[in-house]
């Protein structure tokens, strides 16, 4: 359907809507359970705990290097039921079009959806569309659902630290926040890069039987600073971490230096930190470097007897610093 | 930018600190830019130098020593009809009398983030109905950038396109704090970038009619200590002015840049918060640009207040530091910043809080 753009209509509820679902939304992503048209998607309960998790998608500008609007929903969910252990199984979407999207561009991002679910090994097993008028939303926003089940014998937990234990993480930090900045307009620079952006699900299933993982974590939003902060906060445990073991590409670096952003505290969408005891360190970087989107795993740091909260940053000189959790939005220096 | 590593080297750093503690007695050196007070807290320069040297910051924020007035002017033209004001974005959350940038976008003021002054003159061609005022605020730095803008714009006869000047020169400002009484440091780091405009030669007057050691140099760490002992040798030998940014600092500076800046605007009288009224500290519009100068237009604006007992003035000034100021991570954070110094990505306050405050 070139040129053919979405219309109040097609979120009417009527024949037009059909009509999207059948001919665009339904074929992308190619799941039984949503062609039987229920009001409810009717599934199996599995064995074991479930793990639910939501979240919605502003991303502007929708596709970017590395990824897009759909694949993100996907790994944003996948990778937070990931972090409890869980093995994710289905996913609800829920789009809200803005009047006036290219039908082509939906068809982009529910291919998105479709491919990164499948390697995600997830079900898209329900969902919604809503349409809104034009200059009430910025082309598409994304909501997905979770549920995913975690195996018998599994037991991670933010607060799970203990002191003694060491601190990984899968590679390097803020290519997703610099490879999105770099596709605005009102930036005028260009990167060699890529978003991050990848469902963390087989990672971490590796990671589980190669060893004991007591904590997890994705750096999502307020970097890998906000994350560790989370992690003391939660198992009343300090953290502390070198600073020059933490991987930043020089491009991220770079661009970090020019806004007066500092990439520990930039987003990641692909990246996770475990906490993991010191005797299965070894076992768990191992099958974490063993897999694709963990190559450049590495020790950071480690948790440490301390006040709640703390998360201490060795610097290259030896001097030490304090992580804060970010606050508001970081601005770009003027001088 | 895979220079920045060199600079960064553990071993290389660890060597400079040897090398500072190495040379008798104790200073008190004065960053006399907030690039540099961030670089000095984000390395923990402090705690690995003290008790040897002692660094205190000095009035090279652009966006902290912007006085309360001028903030209100500001806000102020933010909220007149048929406005859209274009800022950078360090100047949003700066709190005035009666509220900042951002409070004023929040209740529908037309404000912009740009990154670029040239971004305001494609705001002026795509909202032809509004009048769009760009709002300079920056040293030697940004003025030239902001002139080439009004230039452009007088040139192009672009009628929705007005500047409020708030520029600001750095070696003014540095006559006026040398000579105020009681005023003592033992040495200046001076901004590398300031000083690829407007030259080394500068600050010559520091040296020569107030005696004070000065080096210019860059924002690395390494950089910083370099200056540092240089600064801690002229102790013995001297005070003397020193370049250790030749890689990008000449003599006489940028002319390119110095002469886009004094096409367009002119020496005037600015009020600095902490030092006052500096005669000449300022940039003007010059007369042939005067109908693009917001600066003149009437506002209503509030009496100027006091900020509520905050000392930013004071800090700017090198008299007191962060944690001396009684709101300091009390009543004043970054999310409910009091003064500008705690909110500027280069203000002194937020880089003690950021960097070097213990947490409660």
């Amino acid at each position: 359907m070139p040129g053919e753009v979405i219309t109040m209509a097609h979120g009417g509820g009527g024949t037009r809507m059909l009509d999207l679902l059948e001919r665009t939304v339904f074929p992308a992503l190619g799941e039984e359970v949503l062609l039987g048209a229920e009001d409810a998607a009717v599934l199996p309960a599995p064995e074991g705990r479930l793990a639910v998790t939501t979240d919605s998608f502003v991303v502007r500008p929708l596709f970017f290097s590395g990824g897009d609007i759909g694949k993100l929903a996907v790994c944003g969910t996948v990778n937070d039921l990931a972090m409890v252990g869980a093995r994710p199984l289905y996913l609800t979407l829920g789009l809200i079009i803005e009047e006036g999207l290219e039908i082509r561009t939906l068809e982009r991002v529910l291919a998105s959806v479709a491919a990164t679910a499948a390697e995600a090994g997830v079900r898209v097993v329900a969902g919604d569309t809503k349409v809104v008028e034009r200059g009430k939303a910025d082309g598409l926003y994304v909501n997905t659902s979770g549920v995913g089940v975690i195996p018998e014998g599994v037991d991670v937990s933010i607060s799970g630290a203990r002191p003694g234990d060491v601190l990984l993480l899968n590679g390097f930090i803020g290519d997703h926040g610099v490879a999105v900045l770099a596709e605005r307009e009102e930036y005028s620079f260009s990167v060699d890069l890529s978003s991050d952006c990848a469902p963390l699900a087989g990672l971490v299933a590796d990671m589980l039987s190669a060893g004991e993982v007591h904590s997890m974590r994705d750096p999502t939003r307020g970097g890998l600073a906000a994350a560790l902060k989370e992690m003391s906060a939660a198992s009343g445990w300090a953290l502390e971490v070198e600073e020059e073991s933490v991987p930043v590409r020089e491009q991220v670096r770079g661009v970090c230096e020019l806004l007066g952003l500092d990439p520990l505290y930039v987003a990641n969408e692909g990246k996770l930190v475990a906490v993991v005891p010191q005797r299965d360190v070894e076992a768990v970087l191992e099958a974490m470097r063993s897999h694709p989107l963990g190559a450049d795993s590495t020790a950071i740091g480690r948790v440490i007897e301390g006040k709640k909260g703390r998360v201490e940053l060795i610097t290259a000189l030896g001097s030490h610093r304090l992580l804060r959790m970010p606050s508001g939005e970081q601005l770009p220096r003027i001088c | 930018m895979k220079y920045l590593d060199e600079f960064r080297d553990p071993g290389t750093l660890r060597a400079l600190v040897a090398k500072i503690a190495g040379l008798p007695g104790s200073v008190t050196l004065m960053e006399v830019c907030g690039t540099h007070t961030m670089a000095i807290s984000k390395a923990g320069l402090r705690q690995v130098l003290s008790p040897g040297v002692e660094l205190v910051s000095g009035p090279g924020c652009p966006v902290c020593v912007t006085a309360v007035a001028d903030i209100d002017r500001a806000v102020a033209l933010a909220h007149m009809p048929g406005v859209m004001l274009a800022t950078f974005g360090d100047m949003m959350k700066v709190p005035g009398t009666s509220g900042s940038l951002a409070g004023a976008a929040a209740r529908g003021a037309q404000v912009r983030v740009v990154y670029s002054p040239l971004e305001a003159l494609v705001l002026a061609r795509e909202n032809p109905g509004l009048d769009v005022v760009l709002l300079g605020v920056g040293f030697e730095t940004t003025a030239p950038a902001v002139a080439a803008t009004v230039r452009k714009a007088y040139a192009e006869g672009l009628c929705n396109f007005y500047a409020l000047s708030l520029h600001k020169l750095v070696p003014p400002a540095l006559r006026a704090l040398a000579g105020l009484p009681g005023f003592h440091v033992d040495g200046f780091i001076l901004p590398g970038h300031v000083s690829v405009v407007i030259g080394g030669e500068a600050y010559r007057f520091l040296v020569d009619e107030f005696s004070i050691p000065c080096v210019i140099t860059g924002f690395e760490a390494a950089d910083v200590l370099q200056a540092i002992y240089r600064l801690k040798s002229m102790k013995k030998s001297g005070p003397a002015l020193e370049n250790e940014y030749s890689r990008a600092v000449r003599p006489e500076g940028n002319p390119r840049a110095l002469s886009v800046m004094w096409e367009v605007f002119e020496p005037a009288d600015a009020e600095w918060r902490g030092l006052g009224s500096i005669p000449g500290s300022g940039l003007a519009l010059k007369e042939r640009y005067r109908d693009l100068d917001a600066g003149s237009w009437e506002v209503s604006r509030p009496e100027p207040g006091g900020l509520g007992g905050c000392r930013c003035g004071d800090i700017l000034c090198g008299r007191i530091r962060p944690v001396e100021c009684p709101l300091f991570g009390v009543s004043c954070t970054p999310d409910s910043p009091v003064g500008p110094c705690m909110v500027s990505t280069e203000g002194t306050c937020a880089a003690y809080y950021l960097y070097e405050r213990e947490e409660p």
